[in-house]
């Protein structure tokens, strides 16, 4: 495991870029005034000030690839999040913004060893920070996504998440012709791609709870699955 | 201070004065955030174990904890991911009925708290001591859930949560100070959300 670099101080960040995913994911590329290496999988933190010195602050995985002066940060817009609601709303490109990182060195993966994501919803934001940096490295098939996805339209990274690497799972509504059916994801989707891969799984609780259960009744170790759980922070 | 353009305080009221700086109070949500696989432990193959630099090492099974004198915490919890819960209720033993039985010995000045999932976390001994942990069972009168760390976690309350270890299996007791599972990964090696002391530095 490459040791995952000291945290930084907060630093200054610049918004360089705010693109949306689905019509409540936004990606936020921040230029950074102190720019740290990241490790795919990890995160910063991010903090509000008020005029009144009042502070919000939440941690965001990092989305893109390792090796640039600038992060991209996908933030799901959460009903009555105070930190998710304010960037969705307010931030806007030549913003400031104060951030901390990369923090995280458990959930990080070191670009030797293959690795199989497992992701529900947001949480493939990590991951995808990981299949960016394999292509990246031209070793694209050190990465493997399982990605679940209740639709089309909430599909994270369109553009760039399909591919041979990637099997998605959409859970309500699949798309026209998909081979298929739409549904929970099962042990039969996984089992094609774990091999003999670390495994890296990320969304709420209750599917990464899932997730693992599946993974272990396949026969992998619990020590080399790995568990990023997001939670409703707001 | 970075002000944020455009972020103002909602509601505009007061802050908590329970909530500690940079956090916020997660109402009736009590979020699940831990690393590994959610394990699920029998109480029949569940045990305690205080060693290292003790008098007496000791391993307690599930029914022998559990007839040690009750003990109980009220109050507020802390996470380092900035949620805060307000008002909850822990029941188990405190952590000084457990060390009275293994006898720290004088160069014990700090502990590696040890998970049934291979979990760690170090504490310093004054922080675990006097009435300020305990290894709790229920949760406002109900069994911890797995997802909670049950059947029983450590609770030290007035550092951040992820000192209070889910599953615990055991304290070691040490002279020097050996980083447990996040404080390797960064995380500050005291925790107190009063100094908002989150990471390695703070």
């Amino acid at each position: 495991m490459v040791a995952p670099a000291r945290t930084g101080p907060w630093q200054q960040a610049t918004v360089l870029e705010v693109r949306s995913e689905t019509p409540t994911a936004k990606t936020f590329r921040l230029g950074l005034s102190r720019p740290a290496p990241h490790l795919p999988g990890q995160h910063y933190v991010l903090r509000l000030t008020a005029p009144d010195g009042y502070r919000a602050q939440r941690s965001y995985s990092v989305a893109s690839a390792p090796g640039r002066a600038e992060i991209d940060l996908t933030v799901e817009l959460l009903p009555g999040g105070e930190v998710s609601e304010f960037l969705h709303e307010v931030v806007e490109p030549g913003d400031e913004l104060e951030v901390r990182g990369p923090l995280g060195g458990y959930f990080a993966w070191d670009g030797e060893r293959p690795a199989l994501g497992v992701a529900g919803g947001s949480g493939v934001v990590p991951l995808m920070s990981m299949l960016r940096h394999a292509r990246e490295i031209g070793r694209p098939e050190l990465v493997r996504l399982v990605v679940s996805v209740r639709s089309p339209a909430a599909l994270y990274y369109r553009d760039e998440l399909p591919g041979p690497q990637t099997t998605l799972v959409y859970t309500r509504t699949a798309p026209p012709g998909s081979p298929r059916p739409a549904g929970r994801l099962t042990a039969d989707d996984l089992a094609p791609a774990v091999e003999d891969r670390d495994v890296f799984v990320c969304g709420t609780p209750a599917f990464c709870d899932t997730a693992t259960g599946h993974l272990l009744g396949l026969g992998v170790p619990a020590g080399r699955i790995r568990v990023e759980r997001f939670g409703p922070s707001g | 201070m970075a002000i944020t353009r455009g972020f103002t305080r909602r509601g505009g009221g007061e802050r908590d004065p329970r909530l500690p700086p940079g956090q916020h109070d997660a109402g009736d949500d009590w979020p699940v955030l831990h690393a590994e696989a959610t394990p699920s432990i029998d109480t029949d193959r569940w045990t305690f174990t205080i060693d290292g630099l003790v008098d007496t090492p000791t391993t307690w099974t599930w029914d022998e904890i559990r007839a040690l004198p009750p003990d109980h915490y009220e109050g507020d919890i802390h996470c380092v991911t900035t949620w805060s819960k307000f008002g909850m209720r822990f029941d188990g033993v405190s952590v000084d009925t457990l060390l009275e039985a293994a006898g720290p010995q004088d160069d014990a000045a700090f502990v590696l708290a040890r998970s049934h999932t291979g979990y760690t976390t170090n504490l310093p001994i004054e922080d675990i001591t006097d009435g300020r942990a305990w290894v709790v069972w229920d949760v406002d009168g109900a069994p911890l859930t797995d997802v909670h760390g049950g059947p029983a976690r450590l609770l030290v309350p007035h550092l951040y949560f992820w000192k209070s270890a889910k599953w615990v299996s055991g304290l070691t007791l040490l002279a020097e100070d050996e980083q447990g599972f996040w404080e390797r990964n960064g995380y500050h090696d005291r925790g107190d959300p009063w100094l908002e002391q989150r990471y390695q530095g703070d």
